[in-house]
């Protein structure tokens, strides 16, 4: 029973470390730029696939490294030639915009890779078991988890610690004032962007290894990554890393229990949520 | 506009949807092509009641389509083999889980209330996903049809007749149009347009502001549902790709594509969509590129809609 209990809160991690990867992406972009990208789930498809096929030229380590990066380059193109149109302009368009982009990429995906789903090789080292006693800890979850965090890290480093982060932090409370204090905001937002991009290009990487790759992979993740944000709160970091871990470990506890409802349980929170704590948890008030 | 115009224009609205079943299929159509149209066009214009006239943003009706046309679809399949009636349980069903939602929500604004109706949204999906036992998951409701009306001294035979079905739709869109014009004419309506407007002003003049936000979407998820019984009772079936969130933004591009700001706009809008996704899907695989392009296309050239560009053209 402990076993099984652990088994799922350390798998309901994993699964909450995505959303909260993934959130993160959505909230940066959400909180500079407020607009929801709702093509986030495509990326991280892109993210997946791009590795895939990068793999048998640079292994799987090369694969992983730069697969992101291609990802967030093709994100700054979209926010150059299309988002960037939209800005200042009711939010409906930008979401509508982004709504035809994953339809695109999704098709598109599945135009050029295919629609069947692809095996995605990972290491032999990484895929056994660390130990026989508790078998679900196999190489490839700790490294995932061990990833995430390095990559949480770096986004909080990233944001705390460099002027770049300085501005996007400024920039979300008080745009106007950051582009009068002579920020090129264009810049900043496109930069932002691609950061947030990255952070799905990532995530999208490291999810193929276990959930395999199809076209519609993002889909899954999309949706639960919005309620990580509205759980932790809009407008704060912390709160959507808090969010996708909670809902994460919450649907793991409750596939022990109650395996049907593990998928209803984070929209019962998101409800608890919304009723007695409108902003979120760590949401500051009055934002949104 | 001036009210001559309008007249008119509400005039030949309503003689071209009469006349439908007959020059349709002279131009390439077919029957059941007019039958989607008005059932689209009669849930982005329910969508548009709260997205254009009272501008709180949902991406999320979806479900309530959805939920009406679950309803519709079990009740005539397991309770009670009678069309009206799974009607008025599907509608009910929705616009109870609209109601129960709806505090949770109003009190939200702009991408916050978009976020949640999306998530909400998602919820019915799952449940009519996972449920199979009851809603057939993946599959659907199936094995069953819609069932001629029983008006008591008559009985009219909408199953097997195309035309009678689609004038039957056309009828019930034609109340709820009407209700729903009504609705926006009256006192009630000019407050939620006030809203609208400036909602800070409309809360200095001691408007209720979260209980009209709430009423509209309650109206108008209930119209939505309308709309998703109809739909399962034109397909004799129905799955969970009704309650996508994928559906809810094609609710949200007819509204736009048409003119946000007009009544009948949504219906133009449903019109150009239904039939372009209708050539399209039948000429390509790849329909859903196409249809995203058109997305971002509407978005970027045309985010007034069809009657917008003419307002604006009419205008001096």
């Amino acid at each position: 029973m402990t076993q099984l209990l652990l088994f799922n809160v350390f798998n309901g991690l994993i699964i909450g470390a995505f959303y909260a990867l993934m959130a993160l992406g959505l909230s940066l972009i959400l909180n500079l730029s407020g607009v929801i990208n709702f093509a986030h789930g495509g990326f991280l498809a892109i993210g997946g696939y791009l590795a895939y096929t990068l793999i048998p030229y640079l292994g799987f380590w090369g694969a992983l490294l730069v697969s992101p990066f291609l990802v967030a380059g093709i994100g700054t193109l979209v926010e150059r030639v299309l988002i960037r149109r939209l800005y200042g302009r009711d939010p409906l368009y930008s979401l509508l915009l982004t709504f035809g982009l994953a339809f695109m990429i999704e098709d598109g995906t599945r135009f050029i890779w295919g629609a069947q789903s692809l095996p995605y090789q990972i290491p032999s080292w990484l895929a056994a078991p660390l130990s026989n006693r508790y078998f679900f800890l196999t190489g490839y979850r700790v490294f995932m988890v061990v990833l995430v965090t390095i990559a949480v890290l770096g986004l909080f480093l990233i944001l705390n610690r460099t002027r770049l982060g300085l501005r996007i932090r400024a920039g979300t409370l008080d745009l106007e004032t950051v582009s009068v204090l002579g920020v090129n905001v264009r810049i900043l937002r496109n930069l932002n962007f691609g950061l947030g991009i990255y952070l799905a290009g990532l995530a999208g990487v490291l999810a193929v290894g276990m959930l395999g790759l199809q076209p519609t992979v993002g889909d899954n993740l999309i949706m639960p990554s919005f309620i990580a944000i509205i759980v932790g709160g809009l407008g704060s970091l912390p709160g959507t890393l808090l969010g996708g871990l909670l809902i994460g470990v919450a649907s793991g506890v409750t596939s022990v229990f109650f395996p049907s409802a593990s998928e209803a349980v984070i929209y019962v929170m998101m409800a608890a949520i919304l009723i007695v704590r409108p902003r979120g948890l760590l949401g500051e008030e009055g934002r949104f | 506009m001036r009210p001559l115009d309008k007249r008119a224009a509400d005039a030949l609205v309503w003689a071209l949807l009469l006349t439908a079943p007959f020059w349709l299929t002279h131009v390439g159509g077919y029957v059941e092509l007019g039958s989607r149209v008005i059932i689209y066009a009669l849930a982005a214009m329910a969508l548009n009641f709260l997205l254009g006239f009272t501008g709180a943003l949902s991406f999320g009706h979806a479900a309530y389509f959805g939920l009406g046309a679950y309803g519709t679809a079990l009740t005539i399949k397991y309770l009670y083999p009678s069309t009206p009636v799974g009607m008025l349980v599907g509608i009910i069903a929705a616009t109870i889980a609209a109601a129960i939602i709806g505090p949770m929500i109003v009190r939200l604004r702009g991408v916050y209330f978009a976020m949640c109706t999306i998530a909400f949204g998602q919820v019915f999906y799952f449940i009519a996903f996972q449920w199979s036992s009851v809603t057939g998951g993946d599959d659907g409701v199936s094995a069953w049809h819609r069932m001629p009306l029983q008006l008591g001294f008559a009985s009219i035979e909408i199953f097997k007749d195309n035309k009678a079905f689609y004038y039957f739709a056309l009828a019930v869109f034609a109340v709820c149009a009407a209700v729903m014009a009504m609705l926006l004419r009256s006192p009630f309506g000019h407050t939620l347009l006030a809203i609208r407007e400036n909602e800070r002003r409309a809360r200095f003049l001691g408007i209720p502001v979260d209980r009209h936000i709430w009423l509209s979407w309650v109206i108008s998820c209930l119209f939505v549902s309308v709309a998703g019984a109809l739909y399962a009772l034109l397909n004799d079936f129905v799955d969970p790709r009704a309650l996508r969130w994928d559906q809810s933004g094609n609710f949200v591009i007819m509204a736009v594509l048409g003119g946000m700001r007009s009544f009948w706009g949504p219906l133009i809008g449903a019109a150009i969509f239904i039939v372009l996704q209708d050539y399209v899907s039948s000429e390509t695989q790849n329909w859903m590129s196409f249809i995203g392009l058109f997305f971002v296309l509407v978005v970027l050239f045309f985010p007034r809609g069809v009657l917008g560009i003419i307002r604006r053209k009419a205008a001096p």
